[in-house]
């Protein structure tokens, strides 16, 4: 009898992890970990910069894909709504220039000027943020979720909101309901979304 | 007027033999498309005219649409999602002279149709579905596909 409920506990174990494809990056509810990037001033960033922050946002983002020239304005205002609240924008170019010339540091550096970023625009050279995080595309946000010094909590990962053609027309603003969420201590009401974007341009392996 | 009846039929000659058009289609059309019962292995792959390694693997996609009567390929382009304005298209596909099925999803919220393609896809394009109707095999890649990957990957459901 033993040997049966041992078997079909292989059995059903086997099922299930077939069924299971290997995945990497985060998902809602695990602990992110910090990283040290250059920004577009040249500059190194750690969230652990931010000593007053009560999380983040972290969007990963690129000059050249349509969807994130969609979203730059909302970005902004991201930042806008939330630094002082503390939840500042971070945003990170994991793209390989080799494969995306328009997302080189210098046109990153064009961009942000251009566009006036207030927050920063980190360059993930080496792409291990982007491959730590399991960002997919761009735009591609997380939102993480200060417990204390020492333990950031994922809190949301998905698409800054439901309409990415118009942001009048927006229904569903899955980032601030978030964030406003984290803000009143309640549970974010969507922790996941997916969204239609460009695929990061890994570095051939 | 022998000339401009002469160019009027060249015209309808040429547009109708290249510009194809591309059909608007929803969510549950490519799920009818991806559970039905035809004889043909389904490749579907998605697509817009503003993703660079989309437009680098379409030849592979062509070449597969002319040269295997077993395989049915399906060009979903995703360009409505960003712009509403289908002309982009048309053009495209008047341009590379598309041969294959051309259709354009028209849906919002793609939080809301993405997992019923398939599960594990993150919404990055490209992105290609393969299922063989006679045994119920499916293979789903989010890639850019590069010579031979097209044929492994119907290959591997056959």
């Amino acid at each position: 009898m033993n040997a049966v409920k041992t078997f079909l506990a292989i059995a059903l174990l086997v099922v299930i992890s077939a069924g299971v494809p290997v995945k990497s990056g985060y998902e809602v509810g695990d602990t992110a970990t910090d990283f040290k990037l250059k920004n577009v001033d040249g500059k190194m960033i750690s969230l652990a910069d931010y000593k007053d922050a009560k999380g983040y946002i972290v969007i990963f983002n690129c000059n050249t894909c349509p969807y994130s020239k969609a979203y730059d304005d909302r970005i902004i205002a991201l930042n806008k709504k939330y630094a002082s609240q503390g939840f500042p924008v971070l945003t990170i170019n994991p793209n390989d220039p080799g494969l995306s010339p328009g997302d080189s540091f210098d046109e990153m550096k064009s961009q942000a000027n251009r566009k006036k970023y207030d927050f920063p625009y980190l360059v993930d050279e080496t792409q291990d943020v982007a491959r730590t995080y399991g960002a997919t595309n761009t735009p591609h946000v997380y939102v993480l979720n200060k417990i204390s010094d020492k333990e950031l909590r994922v809190a949301y990962i998905g698409a800054i909101d439901d309409n990415s053609r118009d942001a009048s027309a927006v229904s569903k603003k899955y980032v601030e309901d978030a964030v406003d969420a984290l803000l009143k201590s309640k549970s974010v009401p969507t922790t996941k979304t997916k969204a239609i974007g460009c695929t990061i341009k890994w570095k051939n392996s | 007027m022998r000339l401009s009846l002469t160019t009027f039929v060249l015209v309808v000659v040429i547009t109708t033999s290249y510009a194809q058009s591309a059909e608007r289609v929803k969510i549950e059309d490519l799920q009818h498309k991806i559970d039905g019962k035809q004889d043909k292995i389904l490749v579907m792959n998605f697509w817009a005219t503003w993703c660079a390694p989309c437009i680098k693997e379409l030849p592979l996609f062509e070449q597969m649409n002319s040269s295997r009567a077993d395989v049915d390929i399906n060009l979903v382009s995703i360009d409505l999602d960003l712009d509403p304005n289908p002309d982009k298209v048309y053009r495209f596909i008047a341009r590379k002279q598309l041969k294959a099925k051309v259709y354009m999803l028209d849906e919002r919220d793609p939080n809301t149709w993405i997992d019923k393609i398939d599960k594990s896809w993150s919404g990055a394009i490209p992105a290609t579905l393969v299922v063989n109707p006679s045994n119920g095999k499916r293979r789903f890649v989010e890639k850019e596909l590069k010579e031979g990957d097209l044929e492994e990957l119907i290959n591997s459901v056959k």
